[in-house]
């Protein structure tokens, strides 16, 4: 089965910390469950978060901190 | 400091203002932009172009050695920052100068001491400048706090002296909550802005933000009177006209010349605003900050005034006199300007990133549109939502409320949503046409009217 993965929604700047001298909201090997948020992506400087849909382990960041991001590009890879 | 080129180190449709202005003095262009905006408009309309990084702003429009390095590189001999990213950074103004490249603004002194608002409040009390009646400077202990308090009266404001833009503010209505709500506001200033210094103010509960536009050149200073900004969300200005509707004649002239005052006593050199409120009930106003560049606003009062603001605040960077007295100023006819951005009003103004398909701009006598828009140009999400301007100058108020109607009628955007109709609808709104509004009016509004906006080809 092909890993589960977090799509951005939107197109913008994805973070993965809630301000700048936070810790990173998940790591790799954190659980998430359905809700929980693993990141942000800023468009036009509105601010909105990106949500697990589906509950599992994080295996990967398929992008960095403060990447460019398009919607539908996958952010965060998942196994169950 | 004479140049012959310039770089300018911002986008979108300021950029290609500066570059208007900038050939307009026979200067050679030097367009400064980040991966996202490679196929931009002011770009292809500069005599040279830069790459300074990737298209996050903190990668590029925001990073001070990538600007410094592009500037040096060219062989740049002024630098304009436009407005927002680093315009109003002392550093930035710092490092250009310290390269021996003229910063088209004030010096970075008169940057650092407006920016920090306890110092610009002191400064325009000095210069005789009304200021809203509040502490003097920082609060230090809870004796003086409340000693404060007591002597401007409730309700009043707690501001973080380090924030801006709306943040780090807080109301108190009554004697009884504002030692706990003052405990708050410190720790809230220290945890946001890692100080957590705090001053108190009036609060002006139906206050119109009126603002004067001046220039400086060092030594002596002008006004090109002022512009009415009160339509705002979230503190965002969305419409904003010259001159003030609120104003008689009387108070335009004392509040102009107040403006004029502090330029003078702080010794400005550029183009810069000093925003007040206006109580209308009082006829009061009171200065409350400078922006010190060029604001999004200026082309209401090159409308009613003839000048080019942007051309005057770089032959002044050139180091040439105001070429202008105040006497030659001339307030003519009313001018307003509708922003629009790339947001959906119907949908809590969603901002919307994505390929403009199709535009239509209108033109005629008192019609202007500011934008760096063309059929096929990709909006990137990196930036603000601002697509454009559209100007009219009347004779009259209302010459200039039909024409701004009749020009929205005819600007068409396709491809992403836009905040025009917002503009149809304030247009239309009985109290805007009566010029009866105040900072407060456009929120109220928009929850009676938001539901009516409609949605938008172009929305999801």
């Amino acid at each position: 089965m092909a890993p589960k993965q977090i799509l951005s929604p939107l197109p913008g700047t994805f973070y993965r910390k809630p301000s700048p001298d936070e810790p990173p909201f998940k790591e790799v090997g954190d659980q998430v469950a359905v809700g929980d948020v693993v990141g942000i992506v800023e468009v036009m400087k509105s601010f909105n978060q990106v949500v697990a849909e589906e509950a599992g382990t994080i295996t990967a960041f398929l992008a960095e901190d403060e990447d460019a991001v398009m919607p539908g590009q996958p952010l965060v890879e998942l196994g169950s | 400091m004479s140049f012959d080129s310039i770089l300018i180190a911002n986008r979108g449709e300021i950029a290609l203002r500066i570059n208007r202005a900038a050939k307009s003095l026979g200067l050679k262009v030097i367009q400064a932009y980040s991966k996202a905006d490679a196929d931009s408009l002011p770009v292809r309309l500069a005599d040279e172009a830069v790459e300074i990084g990737p298209p996050q702003a903190s990668k590029s429009y925001l990073a001070i050695p990538n600007i410094i390095e592009a500037a040096k590189a060219t062989g740049a001999g002024a630098v304009h920052p436009g407005y927002g990213f680093l315009a109003e950074n002392a550093a930035f103004a710092q490092a250009v100068e310290a390269e021996g490249i003229a910063f088209v603004g004030p010096t970075p002194d008169t940057i650092a001491m407006m920016g920090d608002k306890v110092k610009a409040r002191r400064a325009a009390a000095m210069a005789g400048v009304p200021v809203v009646p509040g502490s003097e400077g920082r609060i230090e202990g809870l004796e003086e706090a409340r000693a404060a308090a007591a002597a401007i009266g409730f309700p009043l404001l707690i501001k973080a002296s380090a924030g801006g833009g709306g943040r780090g503010i807080r109301i108190v209505r009554e004697d009884a909550d504002f030692v706990q709500q003052l405990s708050t506001a410190q720790g809230e200033a220290k945890a946001a802005f890692g100080d957590g210094g705090v001053y108190l103010e009036a609060f002006i509960e139906k206050a119109r933000h009126v603002e004067v536009q001046i220039l400086g050149d060092g030594k002596d200073a002008i006004h090109a009177f002022e512009r009415e900004c009160s339509l705002q969300r979230r503190r965002q200005k969305v419409w904003e006209e010259a001159p003030s509707p609120s104003l008689d004649p009387a108070t335009r002239a004392e509040l102009c010349e107040s403006a004029v005052r502090l330029a003078r006593h702080v010794g400005y050199r550029g183009a810069g605003t000093l925003e007040y409120l206006y109580d209308e009930q009082r006829r009061a106003f009171y200065f409350i900050e400078m922006n010190t560049r060029i604001q999004v606003e200026h082309p209401v009062s090159e409308m009613v005034t003839g000048l080019d603001l942007v051309a005057l605040m770089i032959e002044i960077a050139q180091g040439k006199p105001l070429p202008i007295t105040q006497a030659e100023v001339k307030l003519s006819g009313h001018a307003i300007e509708c922003r629009i951005n790339a947001e959906d009003p119907a949908r809590n103004f969603m901002p919307a990133p994505g390929l403009i398909s199709s535009l239509v701009v209108p033109g005629g006598e008192g019609v202007r549109f500011d934008s760096h828009l063309f059929e096929g140009y990709m909006v990137p999400p990196f930036y603000d939502s601002l697509l454009g301007k559209l100007i009219v100058h009347g004779a009259s108020r209302d010459e200039a409320l039909a024409r701004i109607e009749a020009a929205l009628s005819g600007l068409e955007v396709q491809g992403v949503p836009t905040t025009r109709p917002l503009h149809q609808a304030l247009v239309r709104d009985p109290d805007v046409r009566a010029g009866r509004f105040d900072t407060n009016f456009l929120e109220h509004w928009l929850e009676t009217h938001a539901a009516t906006l409609g949605a938008q080809p172009g929305s999801k």
